[in-house]
């Protein structure tokens, strides 16, 4: 509802909040772009990322102060542009980059931040048919393997997804200067190991496009399952997500494990309404009220996954998990959920991405199709071989099939030890409740 | 995240503008810009209305509804469609809405859709749009 306390976000009396969130409004639209335009105008991605954030910051006060620009994205293209070439100066007289940058300003951008002629959307100031590939070559450069995962994370949610920096340290609970941190390290490290902006060749795009769907994969799930702290869901990071593979699967629509990924965040979303109870308490699968279910999501998840089939190239590691978060999707209820499929479903998962927790919800799997005893012997194989040292994953499977066979004692056991090991305060709270009820 | 709507209001004139500008251009215009929308991931729905001239308004000023052939009144701007987004903020909406490719003289109103979660959840009737609103996929 419009009320006074809003604030005008264009027009009106410019205040310092409503430049602000007019700032961050383009940025979150257009801060790929941006930075995409840059980096490939400048040949330097750190650079780009660089000009880019003083033009946010210089936008913070200039646009409290006189208003937001008829073009903000033009207006925040150009400043970051001319801080660009000021870098150039600095660095050394007229170099071939500077005498690229210069033209296009020379043709009447003043040099001086005045306001900009005002322009549309359609003649933004970067090419169209080159825009894809720099958002696409800047989402590959964000997730590039020199970098460390938690780089890769904060690099990609800032430049790709335009979150600032305390919006980013917010959702992983981390100080604002360790994000801050983990970006300039990232830039240098970039600028060090020489890694160009272009788009990975041939060879290396498999691979390289793996990398970036695992960031993305990584954000979603630490919004999905907060890792730490005392909320279940980061409902707003895994939309991040979820907005970043929807713009991938327009950029590669014929990749399967792009529509594969975009198929996993949307069907797993779809249950966020039904896993968190009245009080943010953790609602387990079995006890959900799948009415709660959004049905949008399963649809457009299940449309994702029919687009991967389509392709005719197999189902890959997100594909698959995609496919069995269908089965449940699908489902009215935990009994009448095609277990047998989802067995299936995780053994051709452990043949293309062995892990031992592909293996623990395969035991759960088995569990529920074929009953507790055969899966606690797959649980006690992971345990025997010290699979998932320090998770509180394994005892907390074996307990919940201790308990189904009536071994309470060492079922209440498991579950307490689950519960120390579980970092998550709302899960902890589950896991205790349920020992309980075994007392 | 919330939903806005952006509600198209056209002129006398803007449509007279429309009608000159030739169909294809039109669907080449307005297709890039749903394809920005969809590219960015917040693009939840989306219609156009068929010609005012086409329509009817029903009147309920009198004790008995009265109804008449369109256009709707005399009212200058008309409501000719929307789209219906899914973004961060309300300013978000508004920078999309000013990437409408409008023509001249329309305008664009942009109102936030509350969601059903902000309606009591135990009334009756509440219970069952949230049903059908889960049957059909519209939460």
């Amino acid at each position: 509802m419009p009320s006074a306390t809003d604030g005008p976000p264009t027009d009106g009396p410019p205040t310092s909040e409503a430049a602000r969130r007019a700032v961050e409004a383009v940025w979150r639209i257009e801060s790929a772009r941006i930075v995409g335009a840059l980096a490939r105008y400048t040949g330097d991605f750190g650079l780009a990322e660089d000009v880019a954030q003083q033009a946010v910051a210089e936008a913070l006060v200039t646009w409290s102060r006189d208003g937001v620009p008829a073009s903000p994205v033009g207006w925040l293209l150009a400043t970051a542009r001319r801080r660009a070439i000021d870098t150039f100066r600095r660095r050394s007289a007229l170099d071939e980059r500077y005498a690229v940058l210069a033209g296009p300003l020379a043709e009447g951008e003043a040099s001086s931040g005045a306001a900009l002629p005002p322009d549309r959307s359609q003649d933004l100031p970067w090419d169209p048919d080159r825009i894809d590939d720099d958002v696409l070559a800047l989402m590959f450069i964000a997730c590039h393997p020199v970098l460390s995962p938690e780089a890769r994370v904060a690099l990609t949610l800032r430049a790709v997804a335009g979150l600032a920096s305390e919006e980013i340290a917010r959702a992983f609970l981390v100080p604002v200067p360790t994000v801050q941190a983990r970006i300039t390290r990232a830039k240098k490290t970039i600028a060090a190991a020489r890694v160009p902006f272009e788009l990975p060749p041939s060879e290396q795009r498999r691979e390289r496009l793996g990398g970036v769907l695992s960031v993305l994969y990584v954000i979603f799930t630490e919004g999905s399952t907060a890792t730490s702290g005392d909320q279940l869901l980061r409902v707003d990071l895994a939309y991040e997500a979820i907005r970043l593979a929807r713009t991938l699967t327009a950029l590669l629509p014929e990749e399967p494990e792009v529509h594969g990924l975009l198929a996993l965040f949307e069907l797993t979303a779809a249950r966020f309404p039904a896993r968190t109870g009245p009080d943010g308490e953790a609602v387990l699968l079995e006890d959900q009220d799948r009415r709660r279910w959004d049905r949008s999501a399963i649809r457009r998840g299940l449309a994702a996954l029919t687009r991967t089939s389509a392709l005719g190239r197999g189902l890959g590691p997100y594909g698959l998990q995609a496919a069995i978060a269908a089965c449940h999707a699908s489902a009215a209820s935990l009994q009448e959920t095609d277990w047998e499929s989802i067995v299936l479903l995780y053994e051709a998962l452990g043949r293309v991405a062995p892990s031992p927790v592909v293996e623990l919800n395969r035991a759960v799997a088995v569990a529920m199709a074929h009953g507790p005893q055969q899966a606690l012997a797959m649980v006690d194989e992971l345990v025997a071989a010290d699979r998932l040292p320090g998770s509180h994953l394994l005892p907390s499977v074996r307990g919940e099939l201790l308990t189904r066979l009536g071994r309470t004692a060492e079922a209440r056991a498991e579950l307490e030890l689950a519960a120390r090991l579980c970092r998550n305060a709302r899960e902890r709270s589950v896991l205790l409740r349920k020992a309980a009820e075994l007392a | 995240m919330s939903k806005y709507m952006l509600i198209m209001r056209g002129t006398d004139e803007s449509m007279a503008k429309m009608m000159e500008t030739p169909f294809e251009q039109m669907l080449e215009t307005v297709g890039r810009f749903n394809e920005e929308l969809i590219r960015a991931g917040v693009l939840v729905a989306a219609e156009g209305l068929d010609d005012p001239g086409q329509g009817v308004v029903v009147d309920f000023g009198g004790e008995t509804p009265v109804v008449t052939d369109g256009p709707y009144g005399e009212t200058k701007e008309l409501f000719g469609g929307f789209y219906l987004i899914d973004v961060a903020s309300k300013e978000e909406a508004v920078e999309w809405a000013k990437r409408l490719p409008a023509i001249a003289g329309s305008k664009c109103e942009v109102r936030r859709v509350p969601g059903i979660d902000e309606f009591p959840q135990d009334n009756e009737w509440i219970v069952k749009e949230r049903a059908w609103r889960e049957r059909t996929g519209q939460l």
